[in-house]
């Protein structure tokens, strides 16, 4: 064994596609690491602070803190969730220093997901195979925040049977935004249609991203448009052999 | 607090000319942005982008002693600085100064600032003709609208308008090309500036060390301003300086890169004062007007501070993808896009404009590419913070806060959010897919919201959680 | 409120919102980032030539005096031409040249000259050869508006006064105040994008710009 790592499952991953979650414990087993999901873990709070209640999102944050306070490796199905804990917990914390200094060890222990596989299994083939064409979706906050630009690419090029068509937008943002997407549900909804037609132009069967929440946009629309263009988070296509 | 003007956002969003125009033109600048940065420039243009966060930061912390210095200078040039709190202020001193020299007609170049405090409106009101000269003003101030972008303030029109609207308005044969649109404007506004007694411009950058102001432009129509009429005025916020004119080289740089993708505008002037002894042009006085109507305000709050280091480029605009569809008009100041996001209400209270920071993604885009480091995405996610705050204080937001406080006690407590299964209370029934609609009851605020443009996934059923434990417990029996 | 009172009650305020006394200091400030590469005459002019012709301008090298002389005449062909006081044009007899207009001390008598005049000729005082610049600093010698209100636009420059770029003009120019009202850089002819972001030169400045590097 490689070591161990500790699951964070998003809430949005662990209500609405808990396959995701699955997919990234097989991959990862695959690779060598032993797994293990802390089952009072709940949210990373993001919801609350994006929407301006940062008392309520402390709160949250700081029981995260607490579930995974002695875990080595904590990694995540989601650049937006990662970037919340990396980022933006010391803005929470900013007058507590006890737990700023909890929040600044957490740096080098939280992961999003294709990072943890990159920079700390150092795996870039893990032995899957999908033979499917699709195209990869940038999420925001993965790649603003956390850099996350070729990585995700990387891995999915030594996928067996997998054709990677880039759209010509990979990095405009797909209009979910969380509370944004139903306090401004037409301009999200109209810039998912952006998205969309960028992604159908390419021919491509599916979409990838590391974000289930940007896919949950996505597919949301797609199935309006397109019912038969899928979507995958990059574990799920990992995970495939 | 004001509602959230839907009705007019859902108008642009279906007038499809006007999104084409818009989504087509800032594609455009995005393009000319990146292909002025080319891959031998990123480094150097990284290091750029940090020198001049440095010197706006630097200048505004001893802001009081760079104006006293500026005014000196200035003075020492012969050129007079004259302080406003208001645009009353500044349309008083202009007005004041027209009238005793006689002025009638005054030609204006464009400029962020006086569209600001409206400017136009007051010297119409005083009797003196005042005519944009910009070609995209111009454009604007005939149809009788207000800019929809800090460059580009006609980028929602289409040539097709515009030739109605010069048919209209100024006489002549409707034409359709935007050279020769642009040849019947040259020739309007040419008669204008050569008989002009006044000329208004903004300033880019005002230099403290010289009392020099810098005027960046592509059309040369604010060099025309600033010579050909014997008084030249020039008008901008406290926030403009620099301290020196050397450090002006880097903010040159980035500006036409960041706005027009250019590697430098077309004119970039430095003017100090009126003319000098022996010099047969140039403008017989000169008054630089600094407007503060808000920008102390923004000053003393030592988090926001940074928003006022915008040079005005309008890069954060063109790669917004809410301004890319909603345009200039939806916001409710001169200032659009991601920057009118953050500085309208902090210029103006939370009370009208607390709406502004929410209509954003928080994808991040603006503050990749402001040439001048502002946090954009962190501003916006402090003013969210700072509009709860005010709509607890007065009253407005008891549901929502319920409704948070209710989500932070189930989130800190796991065995409750397990039972409460919190999507799934709503959606879960029997069959699989992705669902339209969702049960009576639940068919109201944000789920219903969501439905009108996207469909839900149905949840599973069972969580992660529940899956995770039958695994372990499989794997437990197989061992 | 008197000026006064205004202007007290602002810097009053900054110095409130900034948190310092009145009369204090400010430290250095951020030291410049002015980086002048070495450079090759040749390679300076070449780059200079490249960048203005991609702004559709025109440079020009003249190694002699005559060489600048006929080259201006075939670039006036014939048309109205104004040149600015400069000593540089004179010393190149190019102020003597038939059809150019010379010598003006008035500035309305100049505003109208250059109002219908067809080319405007001026020297210019640097050049910058990564972004194909011309540099003009208004002096008695200088007017502004000769390189302005007329279609076309012809600048004289010395070719040792060729810098590299923005960061060598502010080395060498530190504080331009000191000796000019005004200076202009010049990248091109007057141009527009305003309508549909498509690109149109000459909107109210010279559609045509000749850069002569003597």
């Amino acid at each position: 064994m490689a070591g161990r790592v500790s699951l964070f499952v998003t809430c949005i991953v662990d209500q609405l596609f808990p396959r995701v979650g699955l997919a990234m414990a097989d991959v990862l087993e695959r690779v060598g690491w032993e797994v293990e999901f802390r089952r009072d873990q709940t949210c990373c709070g993001q919801p609350a602070f994006n929407s301006g209640y940062w008392d309520e999102a402390r709160q949250v944050a700081r029981h995260f803190l607490q579930v995974f306070a002695d875990a080595d490796y904590i990694v995540v199905p989601s650049g937006s969730c990662t970037s919340m804990i990396t980022h933006h917990f010391e803005e929470l914390f900013a007058s507590d220093p006890a737990a700023l200094e909890e929040v600044r060890s957490l740096r080098s222990r939280v992961w999003e997901f294709s990072q943890f596989l990159l920079e700390v299994a150092g795996v870039e083939d893990v032995g899957a195979r999908f033979e499917r064409v699709v195209t990869y979706h940038d999420s925001c906050h993965a790649l603003r925040e956390l850099k996350i630009k070729e990585g995700p690419r990387r891995l999915l090029r030594r996928v067996r049977g997998l054709e990677l068509r880039e759209m010509e937008i990979a990095e405009e943002c797909c209009g979910f935004g969380g509370t944004f997407s139903v306090k401004f549900a037409d301009v999200s909804g109209a810039m998912a249609e952006t998205k969309i037609d960028s992604i159908l132009r390419t021919g491509a069967e599916g979409v990838v991203s590391i974000d289930s929440s940007c896919l949950m946009q996505i597919r949301g629309a797609l199935e309006r448009r397109a019912p038969g263009v899928e979507t995958w988070h990059l574990a799920e296509v990992l995970a495939s052999q | 607090m004001r509602p959230i003007p839907v009705e007019s956002l859902r108008a642009t969003l279906s007038n499809q000319p006007l999104e084409e125009a818009i989504y087509a033109s800032t594609r455009r600048l995005m393009e000319k942005r990146a292909a002025s940065i080319p891959e031998h420039l990123r480094e150097d243009f990284q290091k750029w982008r940090e020198q001049a966060h440095r010197i706006k930061r630097h200048t505004l912390e001893n802001l009081d002693y760079y104006l006293e210095l500026l005014e000196d200078r200035l003075r020492a040039r012969g050129g007079k600085l004259v302080y406003a709190r208001d645009g009353a202020e500044v349309a008083r001193f202009i007005t004041e100064v027209a009238k005793e020299r006689g002025v009638r007609l005054v030609v204006k170049s464009k400029s962020m600032t006086t569209e600001e405090i409206h400017l136009n409106e007051w010297l119409e009101r005083e009797g003196i003709e005042t005519v944009e000269t910009d070609l995209g003003e111009y454009i604007i101030q005939l149809a009788g609208e207000r800019p929809s972008h800090i460059v580009a303030p006609a980028l929602h029109k289409t040539r097709y308008q515009i030739a109605d609207l010069f048919h209209e308005k100024l006489r002549v044969e409707r034409e359709e090309e935007p050279e020769k649109q642009t040849l019947i404007a040259r020739r309007v506004l040419r008669e204008k500036f050569l008989s002009a007694g006044l000329g208004v411009t903004g300033a880019n950058f005002v230099v403290a060390e010289s009392g020099s102001i810098a005027i960046i432009e592509n059309e040369g129509n604010a060099r025309l301003c600033s010579s050909l009429p014997p008084i030249h005025i020039a008008v901008a916020g406290i926030e403009k300086l620099v301290p020196r004119a050397r450090d002006l080289a880097v903010f040159f740089k980035l500006l036409g890169r960041s706005g027009t993708g250019q590697p430098l505008t077309v004119y970039t002037s430095l003017l100090t004062g009126p003319r000098r002894e022996g010099e047969i042009d140039g403008p017989e006085e000169f008054y630089l007007v600094l407007l503060d109507s808000g920008r102390t305000k923004v000053l003393a709050e030592p988090r926001r501070r940074e928003s006022l280091y915008c040079i005005r480029c309008g890069a954060c605009l063109n790669h917004c993808p809410v301004y890319r569809k909603i345009g200039g008009h939806n916001y409710p100041w001169v200032y659009s896009g991601p920057i009118g996001a953050i500085i309208t209400p902090q210029f103006h209270g939370m009370e009208k404009d607390w709406w502004l920071p929410f209509a954003s993604s928080l994808c991040g885009a603006c503050g990749e590419v402001c040439p001048v480091k502002i946090d954009i995405p962190r501003i916006l996610l402090d003013l969210r913070a700072e509009a709860v705050r005010e709509k607890i204080r007065s009253g407005e937001a008891r549901l929502e806060r319920l409704a948070f406080r209710l989500w932070a006690w189930v989130m800190t407590h796991p065995k409750v959010y397990e039972a409460a299964g919190l999507f799934n209370l709503a959606l879960r029934d029997d069959e699989s897919g992705w669902k339209d609609t969702v049960p009576g009851v639940f068919h109201a605020g944000p789920l219903k919201e969501w439905l009108r443009f996207r469909k839900l996934p149905a949840p599973p059923a069972k969580t992660f959680r529940d899956l995770w434990a039958a695994r372990r417990q499989k794997e437990a029996l197989e061992e | 409120m008197s000026a006064d009172d205004v202007r007290e009650e602002i810097l009053a305020k900054v110095r409130s919102a900034i948190g310092r006394e009145r009369g204090r200091p400010a430290p250095e400030p951020p030291e410049p980032l002015l980086e002048v590469p070495e450079m090759l005459l040749q390679q300076r002019v070449e780059q200079f030539s490249a960048a203005l012709e991609k702004l559709s301008g025109k440079a020009h090298v003249a190694e002699t005096a005559e060489a600048a002389r006929a080259l201006v005449e075939e670039l006036i062909s014939q048309r109205s031409a104004i040149a600015s006081n400069s000593p540089l044009l004179r010393e190149y007899g190019i102020a003597s040249l038939p059809g150019v207009f010379t010598g003006y001390t008035d500035a309305a008598e100049l505003k109208e000259a250059c109002a219908s005049a067809d080319v405007g000729i001026t020297g210019a005082d640097y050049a910058l050869a990564d972004t194909g610049s011309l540099v003009t600093l208004s002096a008695p010698g200088e007017a502004r508006i000769i390189s302005l209100l007329p279609p076309v636009h012809v600048a004289l420059v010395p070719r040792d006064r060729l810098l590299t770029g923005l960061d060598e003009l502010f080395t060498v120019l530190p504080d331009p105040a000191e000796q000019t009202s005004s200076m202009v850089i010049i990248t091109g002819p007057s141009r527009t994008a305003d309508i549909e972001q498509i690109l149109v030169k000459g909107v109210h400045g010279p559609r045509m710009l000749h850069a002569i590097l003597v």
